[in-house]
């Protein structure tokens, strides 16, 4: 057994050590050293937390400002952004219906036929590159994020024939394979809002899918998240993750677990 | 077969065990998700009345999941105890509830419940929750009794352990250590200090495998730590002699389930094979860790049993500690709301999904834990999470998790928190496993009475802990 303390001994409620834990804190977002009321958690602390839980549900439930948004995605110059909405009718039915959210309002036809192997040759009036910007779970993070990556990874892939961006309402990742398999495009990039954490509710999800077409498995796709500067991710960073993505992509004729497992494949 | 009930003028319906038990179950968006749940509050009542009526012998003749292509189903059955099963055997589903009822208010319930267990096939268990009122889970998942034991012995009378859970997105060192620290000085730890890594790399499992190890070694804490990774990883690590004190692996109730976990029974056998043979336990020799969900099915696309129908989330969750049971856990915990509101839509949805886990998994022998949970998209807030947590303080629940603030900033959930555990404790005088209390006793964090002090860091010995 070890030693014991020197004294131990109970003190006045809700009073920590706070230059004990103020080392410490730097070491993680975690939320230690709060104190005690009684057995309890000190009320400033029980504050903290209901606030971040307040923040986190209004950006699950926000609703995306489209027209700022599709103001914003024309001015990259791709082409006017073309607008999307899920079968989903409201908020709520999207939250407990993530099969809704994945299938469009109305029926996009696919590109007639659909490449089998979209090789890059001889593929006129086939984009390679087909970007859906999609609220997922939190529109805040679309709103904050998706237009200074995309200004941040075009330059980066100046040989790619990109299509004018999409921009779906009520959306999960899954509805870029309806706009993929409609334009016949080679790669499918979604970019969307993702499940928002109590420290972190503006966090997008980028996933790109090679050849994507309804029914793709998400094993079939390669994901960078937390894109989220200054806290997660910065544009730059997830840039050019997604170019060497992309390149490897193309070379290898495929995303997902191949992809990701071949880092020969990348550049 | 066809099942038929007459309710409020009408006549009902049911094409077969399948259809039935789904119509039964208490609302909940994961069935409706999978299209198998009541299309009205009149339906759901008809198919609990037909429900009643289904003899016991009949979920041994109708299979809700083949066994002829799902090997769950197979281990069910060859399991099921004939004898355990003889003094049920000419009961119904409704019967069955009464039965339980009576003998959880009989002076020697323990001993009959833990008899009976083995008789009970997961279906005929998730059958009669569907009957049961939160109160009656209550009671008889409290007159249960399930110990196990490693370094220390959970689930006696009167104890409510905790697993410490110092998640870190970056997986850092410092960082855990400093969470750790946080959840020993508030009495947490007992039924495990478990991690789950950001990084699945062999190399971080490793890093943080030994970062736990030379923490319990070093203060001698009596409790076991577990790094929650693929169990194919663990064996990898067991065989490279780290120090492996328990097993983890996500389990569901179906063979496809497990494929999409990657994991097969086979590779659960020789797991448990290997970390028996390590025998690191000193007052027991349960090595085992298990985590389940309603739903994890469902989200597999592998939730279909006989004719292709879909089965409740619920069934297939009693069905996972169907297969759990095969490897006599030392661990297994519910992580009940963590899957998102698809599968439970609220606090109420919780709620009870989490009492139904708790009553199935200690009928059917299993020293349950539950992760009272819920994501940010769910309709539910941390009221919600106490009236869990207390019910389930109540109901005899073996652990609960712990994590700083009720925040897991690596998985970005909620779940309870070190104090909410010094809370339920408190307020149901539960205190930690014996030896873990003696220790924290021993170090001066603990009263006489098992009351946790409110030390200060800096004088106490384990703020070594983090330098």
């Amino acid at each position: 057994m070890t030693e014991q303390t020197d004294q131990p001994t109970d003190r006045p409620s809700g009073q920590p050590s706070p230059d004990f834990w103020a080392a410490l804190r730097p070491t993680t977002t975690a939320r230690v050293g709060l104190g005690r009321a009684g057995d309890s958690v000190p009320t400033r602390r029980l504050l903290e937390l209901q606030a971040a839980h307040a923040v986190a549900r209004d950006a699950v439930h926000a609703s995306l400002d489209v027209e700022a948004m599709t103001a914003a995605l024309a001015g990259l110059g791709l082409g006017d952004p073309v607008p999307l909405t899920s079968a989903a009718p409201d908020r709520a039915t999207y939250l407990a219906r993530p099969d809704l959210g994945r299938t469009p309002a109305a029926p996009l036809s696919p590109a007639d036929p659909i490449p089998a192997d979209p090789i890059l040759a001889d593929r006129p009036g086939r984009p390679d590159l087909a970007v859906v910007v999609a609220d997922g779970l939190s529109a805040l993070a679309v709103h904050r994020h998706a237009v200074p990556l995309l200004e941040a990874l075009l330059p980066l892939v100046p040989q790619l024939e990109v299509a004018p961006p999409w921009l779906a309402v009520q959306a999960r990742v899954a509805m870029g394979d309806h706009v993929g398999a409609h334009l016949g495009a080679a790669m499918t990039l979604v970019l969307v809002g993702e499940r928002p954490g109590l420290s972190s509710s503006d966090s997008l999800g980028a996933y790109l899918t090679w050849g994507a077409r309804p029914g793709t498995p998400d094993s079939a796709r390669n994901c960078v998240s937390n894109i989220r500067p200054p806290h997660g991710l910065d544009h730059a960073t997830a840039a050019r993750t997604l170019a060497s993505l992309m390149e490897g992509a193309r070379r290898l004729g495929a995303t997902g677990v191949r992809l990701k497992d071949r880092p020969d494949a990348l550049t | 077969m066809r099942y038929r009930q007459a309710l409020a003028g009408r006549t009902f319906e049911f094409d077969g065990l399948v259809d039935l038990l789904g119509r039964a179950s208490p609302a909940r968006s994961g069935d409706r998700l999978a299209g198998c749940g009541a299309q009205s509050d009149v339906e759901r009542a008809a198919a609990r009345h037909a429900l009643a009526d289904v003899p016991l012998t009949r979920f041994l003749d109708e299979h809700v999941v083949p066994p002829e292509t799902d090997d769950v189903s197979r281990l069910i059955l060859d399991r099921h105890d004939t004898d355990a099963f003889a003094p049920i055997r000419s009961m119904t589903v409704g019967e069955l509830r009464d039965h339980l009822l009576t003998v959880a208010v009989a002076p020697d319930a323990a001993t009959t419940l833990a008899r009976l267990g083995p008789g009970l096939l997961p279906e005929m268990v998730a059958a009669v929750s569907k009957l049961m009122r939160n109160q009656d889970l209550v009671t008889v998942g409290a007159a249960c009794r399930v110990t196990t034991a490693f370094r220390t012995t959970l689930g006696l009378p009167g104890r409510l352990s905790t697993r410490l859970q110092p998640n870190h997105p970056t997986d850092d060192p410092a960082g855990v250590a400093t969470s750790v620290l946080d959840g020993l000085l508030l009495g947490s730890g007992d039924a495990v200090i478990g991690i789950n890594p950001a990084s699945d790399s062999p190399e971080t499992v490793t890093r943080l495998l030994r970062l736990l190890d030379e923490v319990r070694e070093r203060y001698e804490i009596p409790t076991q730590s577990c790094v929650l990774t693929h169990v194919t990883t663990t064996i990898d690590l067991m065989e490279a002699g780290e120090p492996v004190d328990l097993v983890f692996q996500s389990i569901a109730g179906t063979q496809g389930a497990n494929n999409g976990f990657g994991v097969t029974i086979a590779q659960l056998a020789e797991a448990h094979a290997a970390v028996q043979e390590l025998g690191r336990g000193t007052v027991g020799t349960q090595a085992m860790y298990f985590e389940t969900g309603q739903g994890s099915a469902l989200s597999a696309d592998a939730h279909h049993g006989t004719g292709g129908r879909p089965v409740d989330q619920q069934t297939l969750e009693a069905r996972a500690y169907g297969l759990a049971r095969a490897f006599d856990p030392f661990l297994v915990n519910t992580v009940v709301g963590f899957i998102g509101p698809e599968y439970l839509y609220d606090g109420k949805q919780i709620v009870r999904a989490g009492l139904e886990d708790h009553f199935c998994g200690k009928l059917l022998g299993l020293p349950m834990g539950v992760d009272v949970c819920y994501t940010n998209h769910a309709e539910a807030d941390d009221d919600d999470m106490d009236t869990l947590l207390t019910l389930l303080g109540v109901a005899g629940c073996t652990f609960v998790i712990a994590v700083p603030g009720a925040d897991d900033v690596m998985l970005g959930y909620q779940s309870t928190s070190f104090h909410d555990a010094l809370y339920v404790r408190r307020v149901l005088g539960k205190r930690p496993a014996p030896e873990f209390e003696a220790w924290l006793q021993g170090v001066g964090l603990a009263a006489p009475d098992g009351r946790i002090l409110d030390v200060d860091p800096s004088r106490s010995l384990l703020k070594e802990l983090v330098r």
